[in-house]
């Protein structure tokens, strides 16, 4: 076994991926159950080593403003907050968006509405996936399922903001954040230099003006309206790319499925052993697991309607992916929600019991 | 080969270290593993427990209702876990302020004297190392020499002079499982 | 002789420094903010600092800040130019950064933005413009709008039962320890913006030297808000605005903290 290969919680695996991939600054404040990212960057002390920078600020409110200044010079910079603290920072998301900056946003989802609890859930979809903050835009959303892809979707993460020059946000869970697995760390990368940041943003980042260059300005303010519908369809054209190219997900036992279970991050692995145990009694289960929330999978949902007598969507919430899934399939399949609420997980026989008794009421009789 | 192991029991008592260990043990001897903290449907009710999971293939579930084993350290935990053992599965405990003793025929039960044994050594602290000294006996998932190769991984450098004593407690543990 | 004659260049007398942008201001006349954008556009060219500085506008009349300097610039939310300023700064530590903010933005809904920009001792400058109300919303009432003041959300005057008192947020912020250098100054006469450039000069200064975070209050005119010509509202600003935010260095080297619960 190398030495990069290593028993790590999720939260803590966020913290060393971020300085392995040469992230320039972190900006956030403390809340659970997603604390550890912050405290274990403080330990490592990456400005000793790489020059990352690391700063506890006074608020949501400033962190998420502090990553718009970082953001807009043209620096890898991100933040990472839990649901509470997210709302608070929505004001920000939008600028970000607005102001078409390119960062990382993590947020380890618990339980709401209100300061809820700090168990885990997955009842802030619609605020990640379908704005959070004013105007329209969206955040590439990204769906871990394992501490390896906590540490994984860090530096692919930062990849698509800059691709994009859009905000990107993983969106975990207390489970991913609070577990620790077996992860493989991935090789160190230096920090950009100043030449290299000006050679990849420079057209666009505040880096200090040069004599010759016109000055740079990040702003989202379009007063003209006919300048403000131009520029809002030029960030429609993006998403619309970013939904062409950016889909990922994953596939597990659907060759062959008659019925299908939908669900992302944690409740995506308590469902892959459901998929198992409703094998084991001859159901034909198969799993499809988003990896990329924005962009939503649609298109290869609809395309296993024909072969499916039921979908399950599965999830730690009232039901907010369902409606995605339902849009995809329309009414060519049954959907159904299944979920629990307020930090409670279910096993993955109940997910089991919960599909048997929305589809195999019949068989059973 | 895959084992499903709850060990639950009181806030100081090393649970949550033990499962660590056991982990790392199981990464040393090139195995997947999950650590889930008391996080879930289970954390309600003050004790600290933990689940890990030892596997030769990929992990689905990190969260599991039925356990292959179930390390239990006191009388809430009992109440709650004893009937997640699955058939044929083992029960370890620590008898020490049990009331209610394991009643299940379906599966192995055994006892480790950990507080009593953690006493005659005058190290409190090596409580949770007995109680996996006795676990190991009884389940040798991993084998002792990549369990003190985990302890390495998961204990801070300026604690590696502890190492020979915990190495010392977990043998006190194989010897005094019953 | 015609005009073609007198615009000679033995003739000149007065240049606008080229760090100025050739953009119309959309500012009221009469509004102080041309002459502040002046004055620290001039520094920056005798500083020889344009492109090692970096601007971050608010929201209120001065959100356009950026049409006006050939500089980089940031636009913020409203009342968070500090804390994107304080991330400028931590990143790209040998630039001079510095935000321009009205007391909406500074004194009401960012306060909390400042204080810590301030309490953490970011070096960076903050010019910060106290005209007593919001402009670019249409009149309405600022933390700083004194007891009496007539605005659009005050109609028969500021009453402190109701809205509390005027905000004295610079001397507030002049206790902080990050803070290194606090003053109050005024662009309404020739002498008062020599002043007032002195000091930002100061502030700018002090960011290089890295001494800590500088503010330099400006007490501004908003003759449009005010409903005066820009005469008059000089001279209101004199009489009503002076005796509650008098002139002068609130904090420097030589002075310590001034005593101001005394004034």
């Amino acid at each position: 076994m190398d030495n990069n290969t290593i028993l790590c919680k999720g939260n803590d695996v966020i913290a060393l991926a971020a300085i392995r991939c040469g992230c320039d600054g972190y900006f956030g404040y403390p809340i659970t159950p997603q604390s550890e990212i912050m405290e274990k960057l403080m330990e490592e002390k990456p400005w000793e080593t790489t020059g990352m920078v690391v700063l506890q600020a006074e608020s949501e409110v400033a962190s998420i403003n502090m990553l718009y200044g970082g953001a807009a010079c043209g620096k890898k910079v991100m933040t990472s907050s839990s649901s509470p603290g997210v709302s608070l920072m929505c004001e920000g998301f939008s600028y970000l968006a607005g102001a078409e900056l390119p960062c990382l946003i993590v947020n380890v989802v618990r339980g709401g509405p209100g300061l809820g609890t700090i168990q885990p859930a997955q009842s802030d979809y619609f605020q990640a996936v379908k704005g959070g903050g004013h105007g329209d835009y969206h955040f590439i959303v990204l769906a871990p399922a394992s501490v390896q892809e906590m540490n994984d979707f860090v530096d692919m993460g930062f990849d698509l903001a800059f691709k994009y020059r859009n905000p990107v946000m993983i969106l975990a869970d207390g489970i991913v954040g609070q577990m620790m697995e077996k992860v493989t760390l991935s090789p160190p990368k230096p920090r950009w230099t100043d030449e290299e940041i000006i050679a990849l943003s420079g057209s666009w980042a505040t880096t200090g003006k040069p004599s010759g260059r016109r000055e740079n300005i990040i702003t989202s303010l379009a007063m003209d309206a006919a300048v403000a519908e131009k520029f809002n369809e030029k960030l429609q054209r993006k998403f619309n790319e970013i939904r062409r190219r950016e889909v990922r997900l994953e596939k597990i036992k659907c060759d062959d499925a008659e019925y299908l279970l939908i669900a992302y991050g944690a409740m995506s692995r308590i469902c892959e052993e459901t998929v198992d145990n409703a094998r084991a009694q001859g159901i034909r289960l198969g799993l499809l697991r988003p990896i990329t929330l924005f962009p939503f999978p649609s298109e290869q949902i609809a395309a296993m309607t024909p072969q499916l007598k039921g979908i399950l969507s599965v999830e730690l919430s009232a039901g907010q992916m369902v409606e995605d899934v339902r849009l995809a399939v329309g009414d060519k399949t049954p959907v159904t929600h299944f979920g629990r609420l307020g930090g409670i997980v279910p096993a993955p026989d109940e997910v089991l019991a919960a599909l048997k008794r929305t589809y195999l009421q019949n068989e059973n009789e | 080969m895959k084992e499903e192991i709850i060990i639950a029991g009181f806030g100081g008592q090393g649970v949550l270290s033990m499962g660590k260990i056991i982990a790392y043990s199981g990464i040393m001897q090139g195995m997947e593993v999950t650590w889930m903290p008391s996080y879930g449907p289970e954390m309600r009710g003050g004790t600290a427990n933990v689940t890990v999971v030892l596997s030769s293939r990929r992990i689905s579930s990190p969260i599991v209702s039925r356990c292959d084993t179930a390390i239990i350290l006191n009388q809430q935990s009992m109440d709650k876990f004893e009937s997640s053992v699955r058939s044929g599965g083992l029960l370890l405990y620590d008898p020490n302020g049990i009331t209610k003793p394991p009643a299940r025929k379906d599966i192995t039960i055994c006892k480790i004297e950990a507080a009593e044994e953690a006493a005659k050594t005058g190290n409190a602290k090596t409580y949770n190392m007995i109680v996996l000294g006795a676990y190991l006996k009884k389940r040798p998932v991993v084998q002792l020499e990549n369990v003190i190769k985990g302890l390495k991984k998961s204990i801070p450098e300026r604690h590696h002079k502890l190492i020979p004593a915990n190495e010392q407690a977990i043998h006190r543990g194989m010897e005094a499982v019953r | 002789m015609d005009v073609n004659d007198i615009i000679q260049p033995e003739n000149k007398v007065y240049g606008k420094t080229p760090v100025l942008t050739d953009t119309e201001m959309h500012y009221c006349p009469g509004c102080s903010h041309g002459v502040v954008h002046k004055i620290i556009a001039e520094v920056i060219e005798d500083m020889g600092i344009q492109d090692k500085t970096i601007g971050i506008s608010p929201v209120g009349c001065a959100v356009f800040a950026y049409n006006y300097l050939h500089i980089d610039w940031q636009q913020a939310a409203h009342g968070r130019a500090p804390a994107a300023a304080t991330a400028v700064k931590r990143l790209y530590p040998d630039k001079y950064v510095f935000t321009y903010q009205g007391d909406g933005d500074l004194a009401s809904i960012g306060t909390a933005e400042i204080m810590h920009a301030c309490n953490r001792g970011e070096n960076i400058v903050v010019i910060f413009i106290n005209n007593a109300i919001y402009g670019m919303t249409g009149g309405q009432m600022a933390p700083t709008t004194l007891i009496g003041q007539v605005t659009a959300t005050t109609p028969y005057g500021r009453v402190v039962e109701l809205n509390g008192y005027p905000l004295r947020i610079t001397e507030l912020l002049a206790q902080l320890s990050g803070v290194c250098y606090v003053t109050r100054q005024a662009v309404h006469t020739p002498a008062a913006v020599r002043k007032a450039k002195k000091s930002i000069q100061k502030a700018f200064e002090n960011s290089g030297q890295r001494k800590g975070l500088s503010f330099v209050e400006i007490v501004g005119t908003c003759n449009s808000g005010w409903k005066l010509s820009p005469v008059e509202a000089n001279q209101w600003m004199v009489e009503n605005m002076f005796p509650h935010y008098p002139l002068g260095d609130i904090k420097n080297e030589e002075l310590g903290i001034k005593d101001w619960l005394k004034q």
